[in-house]
């Protein structure tokens, strides 16, 4: 009666039987693993380049033992200063000194949490959203635009802030979400495109008069009214503001729509399965511009959060290059609403260690960027899967393949 | 706006269009309606803003230089006349599309690329006669425009061996500035360009390595490993820029340049003379590899197979064609080819690597070779029309006109975003691009 | 070209689907490979065509032993495969498709003129009438399975491995095909004929092989009955019948009028169709596949863009949304459970309310009721014995024929107005078989109007009340059930229920089937089984 009937669903059967722990066990090693050799290329890279290191290595064959101590204390020196300017700094004379890193790696976090989520749940979709960046641009713009040309009350005046981040933000997404439902373009190449429309139109924008301070030809806003910036969530000399509330709340927010919520089991669906969402009735396209919609506009608060938060005006390199990094936090946060938000912390806390690590040990800050991206490789790399899940890992590989083809589908 | 030449080769044949071209007219392909839309909107635009806001006087376009052969004259046309009548065409174009649209025709390709060329006149002449001196070199606009597409080219030739092998290479922009940085770097310790130039070839192969390594060995996602390279080397080559290239700038970052060749006579002949004979190496490189790719790509064996591997991979294997393996060279050589046009930056360009200096390139290589439709000689003419509309930016901010310069620079973004869109002509690309090939 | 499988075995992890398989193929033989799907057969044709490695065994060549690292090895040695999906790059031409992997070449520069020549040579031998430079995706699909013969033959082919040629085809380009095949062997070649049709293979093989679940079962002459090479097949004799009694019919509550469809290429897939189903009755669909079915129901359900008229109890259907088709209270099966009914990643819970997380017993507001959905995925695991580990594991872990029970078990929880199902019971296992076709009958007793559409005349024959004929778009009569096979499979060739009458075709009332015939228990689509009654009596 049950004697198989096909051959995959056996073969995948027969795999089952052989997994030999809980998968989270290896889900959770895994990027831990990644993390661990970003770190340590990311070190041979600091030592390689440190000039004691490269003077040590000049009579490396008389005594390789200098060389490879300078380049441990080159590495840990910069790793250290890191440390200390992401977590904890022991040297502090008081506790909030020595707390200060961490509220700082919160602070940068936010704006990446916020657009991670954005990429995040247009992943879950079955969508590439490349365009964060655009979407955090236009979001700082509508925002700043709103924040220093308004006065209002604080409350409504933030509030406003806020919606008009979203908005945004939400609009640029929204754009892709249309094209792609009414013409079938893909939209890696809409969202990469308009990135760069976003970043044309703000440089434009600075040059218009409404747009600048008063008497100056400086590509820089007004500062946006006091009523338009987030409360400083501890007080000075802590930066940290109520935007982390944001992104906590979006976080929360953002799990209960994806794993709670009628509409998130819709978009789920279609990232899953678009033909058979279609055929369950699911509006496909209507989805693809809902959740296009809803990441800008999640991007669009990493803009407010930004001009309300941290900047505090509109200029061109608001969004640093938060965008960009939002999709490696998707990535390493596995598209999840808790993995994206941790991933946040992570990559707040290199960019906020980096620059203490630039100024007490002079290493370059953009080692940051080749961790991170080293990180998200070797999240994927199935030699290191093969090392976290033993003999799970031919299942992992095809699952990797089949996210792959459910996007190709998802843009058929 | 200027769709310019390649949009249009009719649609891929489709069953019913056998025999004749007249179809029932609710059977065309939704995107065919759209032509004489993207028509009827464009010459409104050149209505309202073109002829309502025509420049008053005449507008030239110098021709001729000094030195030239001969001299050319220069062409003087009265801007309200001319506007006027640019219009006028465009609506007659634009009622012509329609009306084939209704009788269940396709806008032939002609009238597409007659109707482009005229909207960019219409637009030229707006622009310059808005200007304080209404006057411009055509001669440099189109040599300038030709430089700056150089990289660009070789970025979209790069992205079409992979595309069209079935690898989606959002990595163009990390190929090129990581071979404008090996170039800088092998070219100042070796003290010849010709050193920096293999060594572009090279820097960009390993990146294309790694895409390679990832999407096609492992099969991790195509996008994400192309986007994730651009980070990793603009955060790598930042890194040592910082740390050595600045710090010793005379023995990292201080190539000789490539030589420069103006071949006597020709390159004195006025306009083309400038443009095609009085180069850099790599310029002439360029119109050499356009030709080459087109011929390997549709004439020889491995062009074939590369393209049967982007379309159909399982037909190619169950022929004996060994998919992965194939797939994994063109996107080695992909990289080559787009190194060369990373060299540019730092070999032709100017002399010396700064952070993040190709600012993008790479993704509007990437729209070109979209724009272009996969086609190499499509994808020459979009990078150039993309390096025309840049080149024009910097001209334009000297004339001193009203157009600001940053919608010129969105220019081949929108383009490409109407391209995709199906507003300007169709796009359809290798079937197969972006799955990785798993043997059962 | 002599060929010898000796004991081959492949294994897939620890699932052999082919144990021990040794066949000989002798010259200009005409080899059948019968079996069920799933039975093995592609499987031990992609080990000979070196896409697969045999996990132990091996094969012989003309008596010498050979082993295949790929399909260029196989095409070495003279052998060529046409697949069941067609290997074709759909925007080449013919002449690139023949060319591509043995191309010829002068200098640097690809030489098409000569695979032209030999194309139009075979073309005209076979009387293929294959243009050379036609782009492949223009072409019907008989011609393009002509393309992949010519592709083999190109290349030498001393055996020709037809992996079920006939799927696609209509009976008319079948009858071409064995022509062909006949041809081929005449001329020496040796073919593998798969399939599990057993009218073709019947008329067309030399030797028969039949492969039951990765063994072969046993090697008999053509001249054996149909029952014998059924029962041989499916392992035991055919006796499952669905039982059912006479349909209680009520009001017409279905009502189709003028439906027609048309391809986004200007195509008309399906032209001015009208029918009626009544409540508590069963309208099967029968078909080539490809004949339109699979267009009737997507504009039945709102998938698909349509003119003309479906009314449901008096409410129009056409032009309404697939929600608001499902909101009507229609409930689908599609054909393809796991592109079209199924989130493989999603747990069975969520895949039990893939269309109802809408209704309100499943959600409040914006949010899903978690209890309920778990409590619901509990009920209807239970009810329809829906064999997995749990309510969340994911659907895509569980066989097909669970999978399929998910997908019904779904559409049969709400209260239905019509209950549409295609082939609903591809690739389930025996079992599950019975259980939905009992479902199916219950549901028709409930006064639910249902529509089956179906490749397979057993189920056509076994669950029909009425039977409706589609070819090329068009319906070409209903007729009740105890109408012949032979007058249905000359209506499904595109002849009207008057024209077989007008030809005599009721002129032999012994065709008749017996009271039930044919449901047989088979898996799979195509009428495996299904031929018997006729078959025996022609």
């Amino acid at each position: 009666m049950t004697t198989p009937t096909t051959n995959s669903p056996t073969v995948n059967a027969a795999e089952d039987l052989e997994t030999d722990g809980p998968a989270w066990i290896g889900s959770a090693l895994q990027p831990v693993l990644a993390i661990l050799a970003a770190l340590v290329l990311g070190g041979l890279l600091i030592a390689a380049t440190d000039e004691r290191v490269m003077k040590a290595a000049s009579y490396f064959f008389s005594r390789p033992s200098d060389t490879l101590s300078a380049g441990w204390s080159a590495a840990s020196a910069a790793y250290q200063a890191m440390f200390y300017g992401a977590v904890f700094n022991p040297n502090g004379n008081s506790f909030a000194r020595q707390i200060y890193p961490f509220t700082e790696t919160l602070t940068v976090a936010t704006p990446l949490i916020l657009a991670g989520l954005g990429v995040a749940v247009a992943f879950r979709a079955g969508l590439f959203n490349i365009g964060a960046q655009g979407q955090i641009l236009m979001g700082a713009t509508l925002a700043a635009y709103v924040g220093f040309t308004w006065s209002m009350p604080l409350p409504l005046h933030l509030l406003l802030v806020v919606l008009a981040g979203a908005i945004g933000g939400g609009v640029w997404g929204g754009v892709v979400g249309l094209l792609k439902a009414r013409t079938g373009a893909h939209e890696v190449i809409l969202t990469i495109m308009l990135n760069y429309i976003a970043v044309n139109l703000l440089a434009y924008l600075l040059t218009r008069p409404s747009f600048l301070r008063e008497g100056s030809t400086n590509p820089i806003s007004p500062p946006v009214a006091e009523s338009a910036q987030f409360p400083l969530l501890l007080g000075a000399p802590f930066r940290l503001h109520w935007g982390f509330v944001l992104a906590v709340a979006a976080t929360v927010f953002v799990w209960w729509l994806l794993n709670r919520s009628t509409t998130g089991f819709e978009l789920r669906a279609v990232g899953s399965n678009p033909r058979a969402a279609k055929t369950a009735g699911i509006n496909v396209t209507k989805g693809f511009v809902i959740v296009m919609i809803l990441a800008g506009a999640l991007a669009g608060l990493a803009g407010v959060a930004q001009i309300s938060g941290t900047e505090g005006s509109l200029s061109a390199g608001v969004a640093a290059s938060f965008g960009f990094d939002a999709i490696t936090v998707a990535l390493l946060g596995r598209s999840t609403p808790l993995g994206t938000f941790l991933a946040g912390v992570l990559y707040g806390g290199f960019r906020a260690g980096a620059v203490t690590m630039q100024t007490m040990t002079g290493t370059n800050v953009d080692i940051v960027l080749v961790v991170q991206s080293l990180i998200v490789l070797f999240i994927a790399l199935p030699p290191l899967f093969t090392a976290a899940r033993g003999r799970r890992s031919r299942r992992d590989k095809s699952k990797t393949t089949r996210s792959a083809g459910a996007v190709k589908e998802a843009q058929a | 706006m200027s769709t310019a030449t390649q949009t249009h080769d009719i649609e891929p044949a489709t069953p019913q269009s056998e025999g004749t071209d007249r179809v029932d007219p609710a059977a065309l392909p939704s995107t065919a309606r759209r032509a004489p839309l993207g028509f009827a909107v464009l010459a409104l635009v050149s209505f309202v803003v073109f002829a309502l806001g025509a420049p008053d006087g005449s507008v030239t376009f110098r021709i001729s230089g000094d030195g030239d052969l001969f001299r050319i004259p220069d062409v003087v046309v009265p801007g309200l006349l001319t506007e006027w009548l640019i219009t006028a065409l465009l609506v007659v174009l634009t009622v012509y599309a329609f009306l084939r649209v209704r009788t269940g025709r396709l806008t032939p390709s002609w009238a597409v690329l007659v109707f482009g060329l005229l909207f960019v006149a219409g637009f030229l002449v707006w622009v310059v006669g808005a200007a304080e001196t209404p006057s411009v070199s055509l001669t440099g606009l189109l040599a300038g425009g030709v430089a700056l597409s150089v990289p660009l080219v070789f970025g979209s030739l790069g992205g079409l061996m992979c595309e069209r092998s079935g690898v989606v290479n959002i990595a163009i922009e990390g190929q090129l500035l990581f071979g404008a940085f090996a170039a800088a770097v092998a070219g100042s310790l070796s003290g010849s360009a010709w050193v920096g130039l293999l060594a572009a070839m090279i820097g960009a192969a390993l990146v294309s390595l790694v895409l390679a390594v990832f999407s096609i060995t492992y099969r991790v996602n195509q996008v994400i490993v192309g986007v994730v390279l651009n980070v990793l080397v603009s955060g790598l080559t930042g890194f040592l820029f910082a740390t050595l290239l600045e710090s010793d700038s005379g023995r990292f970052n201080s190539p000789p340049r490539l030589p420069s060749y103006a071949i006597p006579f020709l390159s004195d002949l006025p306009l083309v003379g400038r443009i095609l004979f009085d180069q850099s190496i790599v310029g002439y490189f360029m119109w050499l590899a356009v030709p080459i790719v087109w011929f390997a790509v549709y004439r020889t064996r491995w062009g074939l197979r590369t393209r049967a591997i982007g379309e159909h991979p399982k037909a190619a294997d169950t022929l004996g064609i060994n998919v992965n393996r194939m797939r994994f060279l063109n996107v080695l050589l992909g990289g080559l080819i787009a190194g060369i046009g990373g060299s540019f930056y730092t070999l032709v360009s100017v002399t010396s690597f700064t952070r993040d200096m190709t600012s993008g390139a790479g993704y509007i290589a990437l729209a070109a070779l979209i724009f272009g439709r996969w086609n190499p000689v499509g994808a020459f003419l979009a990078a150039l029309l993309f390096g025309f509309a840049s080149n024009l930016q910097s001209v334009l901010s000297f004339l001193g006109t009203p157009m600001p310069s940053q919608f010129l620079a969105m220019l081949p973004y929108i383009i490409t975003i109407l391209a995709v869109a199906g507003l300007v002509g169709t796009t359809r690309g290798p079937a197969a691009s972006g799955q990785p090939y798993v043997k059962e | 070209m002599k060929l010898e499988l000796r004991e081959i075995t492949k294994k897939f992890g620890s699932f052999a689907a082919n144990r021990d398989v040794s066949l000989t193929v002798e010259p200009g033989e005409i080899h059948c490979l019968l079996g069920e799907n799933g039975a093995g057969k592609s499987t031990l044709m992609n080990v000979l065509y070196g896409l697969y490695r045999p996990t132990s065994g091996e094969i012989l060549v003309d008596g010498e032993p050979v082993e295949f690292s790929g399909p260029s090895d196989a095409l070495h040695r003279g052998i060529g495969m046409v697949h069941q999906h067609f290997m074709l790059v759909p925007v080449f031409t013919v002449a690139e498709n023949v060319a591509l992997g043995s191309e010829t070449r002068k200098g640097v520069t690809l030489d098409l003129e000569t695979t032209r020549r030999r194309i139009r040579e075979i073309s005209d031998q076979y009387g293929f009438a294959v243009d050379p430079d036609a782009v492949v995706e223009d072409l019907p699909v008989g011609v393009q399975q002509r393309v992949e013969i010519i592709k083999a033959l190109v290349r030498d082919a001393q055996l020709l491995i037809l992996d079920e040629p006939t799927a696609v085809l209509t009976p008319k380009e079948t009858d071409e095909l064995l022509a062909i095949m006949r041809q081929l062997k005449a001329d020496g070649t040796s073919i593998v004929f798969i399939s599990h049709k057993l009218r073709e293979v019947r008329e067309v093989s030399d030797v028969i092989t039949v492969i039951r679940r990765g063994e072969v079962v046993g090697s008999v002459s053509p001249e054996a009955s149909t029952s014998e090479l059924a029962a041989m097949m499916v392992g035991r004799e055919v006796s499952l019948t669905v039982d059912k009694q006479p349909a209680q019919v009520g009001e017409q509550t279905l009502v189709v009028e003028d439906l027609t469809v048309v391809g986004d290429n200007g195509v008309t897939l399906l032209d001015n169709l009208s029918l009626s189903v009544s409540q508590g009755e069963i309208l099967a669909v029968a078909g080539v596949q490809g004949n339109g079915q699979v267009e009737f129901v997507e504009a039945l359900l709102g998938l698909r863009k349509a003119s003309g008229s479906i009314r449901l109890e008096s409410q129009e259907l056409v032009g309404r949304s697939v929600r608001q088709v499902l909101d009507a209270g229609v409930g689908f099966v599609p054909e393809d459970r796991s592109t079209d009914g199924l989130v493989g990643p999603f747990s069975v819970a969520e895949n039990l309310v893939l269309d109802l997380y809408k209704d309100p017993r499943f959600h409040s507001g914006p949010s899903l009721k978690q209890k309920e959905i778990r409590a619901n995925a509990e009920q209807r695991i239970k009810e329809f014995d829906i064999r997995t580990a749990s309510a969340a594991a994911h659907a895509s872990t569980l066989s097909g024929g669970n999978q399929q029970k998910i997908v019904v078990a779904r559409e049969l929880s709400r209260p239905l107005k019509l209950f549409v199902a295609s082939q609903i019971t591809r690739g389930v296992d025996v079992g599950s078989i019975e259980f939905i076709h009992d479902r199916i009958v219950a549901e028709r007793d409930n006064g639910v109007p249902v529509i089956i559409v179906s490749t397979e005349l057993d189920e056509v024959y076994g669950l029909a009340d009425r039977i409706a004929v589609f070819f090329h778009g068009r319906l070409m009569g209903i007729v009740g059930p105890e109408t012949p096979r032979e007058t249905l499979g000359q209506m499904m060739a595109g002849a009207t229920e008057e024209e077989v009458r007008s030809q005599g075709g009721l002129a032999h009332p012994g065709l008749q089937p017996p009271e039930n015939s044919g449901t047989d228990s088979t898996d799979h689509d195509g009428d495996a089984v299904s031929n018997l009654p006729w078959e025996e009596q022609a």
